[in-house]
């Protein structure tokens, strides 16, 4: 609160233009020239961040698969609710679609969509298409001559939803929900629930590996910020050699180690603490899981601790001791305080990391080390089913914002330091 | 107040050194007693071992031998926090994370102290530094010279006998600075209590100590009260650290008790009080204060000799005038003279007659 301020409401610049104007004009042009310096960076992240993003999340509300090729039921659907009888004309449609279909050969995409639903349903689509020329009216009885299954009322409820291209089905599925015959959300049959138990048990090994982590890297980073910095510079080498190998050769090594016959149970066995029949698994199941992406992901871990450690001076530790702390006290009171943005930062980084990692989980992960993102890469590659995929990749997104929201609103994002 | 080593000041070196390497000693015999309520200076140049000192005296580094005694105890083996002992950092080490108020109840609080009495003990160091409305700060929201009076709160809040200060000052401008010794001083007077204080300013060390050790090289080099310090230099190091001084080489022409007439370089012959001098003939450096320098006869005493001197330069300084002038082959001779209206007014070029006191010429070990 300056006086000067308060005694004249409008202050001039020497040639009489208000000053907030005179302001605002001198730096826009500084203005424009920041603009244009970032303008590049601002495009490649627009295009290569934004865009695919943007489009990830709209294919996990937006499947156009089956309504796009089926516009005669689209249209049957519109006029008769639902649980209206499944009559003749509502065949005639199916009949002209599937002739459609076939000369456009669509009739595997749509039955691709539909199987989302309806398991087993894409050779129904298929195989009547095939012989959909040589059916005749009434469409009824030919269509169901070629195959009984067209007669599922479960069937009809999908091909009904999935007319149309928006829709929550995705998201339902990824929740592992799904809707009942009177079109109720309801969970799914508890031993057809995979998604949740997914997503929890990557929340629990992220947070695991986490703590793993935080463990590890403490003392390593300590021990780096304290040695001259010619020797923790040879140290960090160490710390990064990770890096640089290839994360298939370590992994593969992780294996080599730790598998039933591998070295350290060779060894173990040798040593005689385990007996030959009961080696240890420490691979294809979570252990295995925990165990290579710990040290997969510890640097991340290491380099914000390190570069947050480096700028603490040991007066302050030794300050502590002076006013009569004792080394423990010094440490937990001083020097762990400091290190909380190297810490925060550091387990933000390592739990998201963790959270979206694909490769070591399928390599070493077994069946029970998978984590979800294991499971969109099989939706993205093995069932083609895109959408489901995405819908769990939005989840998850929306999971690690949320956290990130969490950490600013607890620590202040601010106070990250990532090196 | 006592003198060096005699064993029973309140802190005493015993024949400490102090290697970081096993190949060179930082600290090289180092005795030292230093009484209950002296107020000790060690002084030095950059890396002669000041700092080394104190942190042996903290607790933060082992003497690799000898003995540090504290109230006659022997303190080697007693770990930082037992030692009880006040410390003052060169940049403060307040914790950051924590208000003034915070930072000042920590010492009180590893001592178990209760609430009620922690709080009045905060008061009474805060309004001792006149910092009584920042208790609610963080260090980060205060300027230097605040944070400076928070750290001297801090390690006087819990009533230590003894308190080490290693170069408090060196990161404030002149003008604080000045202003922070006076109450350094203020406090220890008031207070009572012992404190070791660590600087390579001389004008500091001169203002505020009872005694100054000066460092060089891992070793003591003088310990003294300031005046004694500046006026009697016992070794040429010692009258070249502190305060300016015109140095004349040359050889002992001959000795009688405690004066000496010295031969410089040039052939002239001056008189000097003779402080390590053994015998005639030895090598010397004569070391004359510039403000100690006449050049009126009137002003001489009688006998002394003199030596011609030619004025190079006159440099106005206001409250003295800096005269510049060759002495002996050597350009560097300086006399100041107090500016009086009387005073004579030297030109470049003028050749004259200048002398001294044999007492202010100190004959001094040849360096
Ligand atoms: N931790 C250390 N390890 C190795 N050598 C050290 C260490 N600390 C100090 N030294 C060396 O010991 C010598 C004395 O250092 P010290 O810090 O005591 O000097 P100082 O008198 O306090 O100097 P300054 O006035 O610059 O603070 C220096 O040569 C320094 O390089
Ligand atoms: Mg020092």
């Amino acid at each position: 609160m300056s006086d000067t301020t308060m005694a004249s409401p409008e202050l001039t610049t020497a040639d009489g233009v208000p000053l907030k104007k005179a302001l605002v004009r001198s730096e826009a042009r500084a203005k424009r020239r920041a603009f244009l310096l970032v303008a590049p960076l601002f495009l490649f992240v627009l295009i290569t961040f934004v865009v695919p993003i943007g489009q990830m999340l709209f294919q996990s509300v937006y499947n156009d698969s089956f309504s796009a090729t089926a516009p005669a039921l689209d249209k049957w659907f519109s006029e008769h609710p639902q649980g209206a009888p499944i009559d003749e004309s509502a065949y005639a449609a199916l009949a002209s679609d599937l002739k459609t279909m076939k000369e456009n050969r669509t009739q595997g995409q749509a039955g691709t969509r539909i199987n989302y639903d309806v398991a087993g349903t894409r050779s129904l689509f298929t195989s009547t298409a095939r012989k959909i020329d040589r059916l005749e009216p009434p469409w009824k009885e030919a269509i169901l001559g070629v195959n009984e299954g067209w007669n599922d009322p479960n069937l009809w409820r999908a091909m009904r939803s999935a007319t149309h291209p928006y829709t929550i089905d995705f998201y339902l599925a990824a929740l592992d929900m799904t809707r009942d015959k009177n079109d109720n959300i309801v969970g799914v049959n508890p031993d057809r629930a995979i998604y949740g138990k997914l997503f929890w048990r990557t929340a629990v090994l992220s947070f695991i590996i986490t703590v793993l982590c935080m463990i590890l890297a403490f003392p390593i980073a300590h021990l780096l910020a304290s040695l001259p910095l010619a020797k923790s510079n040879l140290l960090m080498i160490f710390v990064l050699l990770p890096f640089w190998t290839s994360l298939l050769v370590r992994t593969t090594s992780w294996m080599v180690l730790l598998q039933q016959q591998g070295v350290l149970n060779d060894l173990l066995v040798w040593l005689g603490i385990v007996n030959n029949d009961g080696r240890l698994e420490m691979m294809y199941n979570k252990t295995g899981t925990i165990i290579a992406m710990t040290h997969i992901l510890l640097p991340f871990m290491v380099l914000p601790l390190y570069s947050v450690m480096r700028t603490i001076p040991p007066s302050y530790v030794r300050a502590a001791r002076s006013l009569g702390a004792t080394s423990w006290t010094a440490f937990r009171r001083i020097y762990l305080p400091q290190t909380l943005p190297g810490i925060g930062a550091g387990a933000l980084l390592v739990f998201i990391l963790s959270v979206g990692y694909y490769i070591t989980p399928a390599l070493v992960g077994g069946a029970d080390g998978q984590l979800i993102s294991n499971m969109i890469a099989f939706h993205m590659q093995k069932s083609l089913n895109w959408s489901l995929a995405a819908a769990l990749a939005s989840l998850l997104l929306a999971g690690v914002l949320i956290l990130y929201w969490l950490y600013d609103r607890l620590v202040g994002i601010d106070n990250m330091k990532l090196g | 107040m006592n003198n060096a080593a005699d064993g029973d000041g309140f802190v005493v070196f015993d024949r400490v050194q102090k290697s970081y390497d096993g190949e060179t000693l930082v600290v090289k015999d180092l005795n030292l007693s230093i009484g209950k309520g002296e107020f000790l200076t060690m002084l030095g140049p950059s890396g002669s071992g000041k700092t080394t000192c104190l942190m042996m005296l903290a607790g933060f580094e082992m003497a690799t031998n000898g003995e540090i005694l504290l109230d006659g105890k022997n303190i080697n083996m007693v770990p930082p926090h037992k030692r009880g002992i006040g410390m003052v950092f060169q940049n403060y080490a307040l914790f950051p994370h924590m208000t003034v108020g915070e930072n000042l109840a920590f010492p009180l609080e590893v001592r178990g102290m209760g609430k009620d009495e922690r709080e009045t003990k905060i008061k009474r160091a805060l309004d001792m530094v006149q910092m009584g409305d920042f208790i609610n700060r963080r260090p980060a929201q205060l300027s230097g010279g605040q944070q400076q009076r928070i750290a001297l709160a801090r390690a006087l809040v819990f009533d230590p006998e003894l308190v080490l200060m290693d170069e408090p000052l060196g990161a404030l401008d002149k003008q604080l600075r000045e202003h922070m010794q006076f109450e350094i001083k203020h406090l220890h007077e008031s207070l009572g209590i012992t404190v070791v204080y660590v600087t390579h300013d001389q004008g500091e060390a001169l203002t505020m100590s009872d005694r100054v050790a000066v460092f060089n090289d891992g070793r003591i080099q003088q310990l003294a009260a300031p005046d004694e310090l500046y006026e009697r230099p016992q070794n040429s190091f010692v009258a070249q650290f502190i305060g300016e001084n015109n140095k004349l080489p040359g050889t002992v022409e001959t000795l009688t008790g405690d004066t000496c007439t010295v031969r410089l370089e040039t052939g002239e012959i001056i008189d000097a009080t003779a402080v390590n001098i053994r015998e005639a003939g030895q090598e010397t450096l004569v070391s004359i204060r510039p403000e100690r320098v006449e050049f009126k006869p009137e002003m001489m005493p009688a006998g002394a000799h003199t030596i011609g001197a030619e004025v190079l330069e006159v440099i106005y300084m206001g409250d003295i005038l800096r005269t510049r002038m060759r002495v002996a082959g050597s350009d560097e001779f300086v006399m100041k003279s107090r500016n009086t209206l009387d005073q004579v007014r030297l030109k470049p070029g003028e050749r004259l007659k200048i002398g001294w006191h044999p007492q202010d010429a100190r004959a001094l070990d040849p360096m």
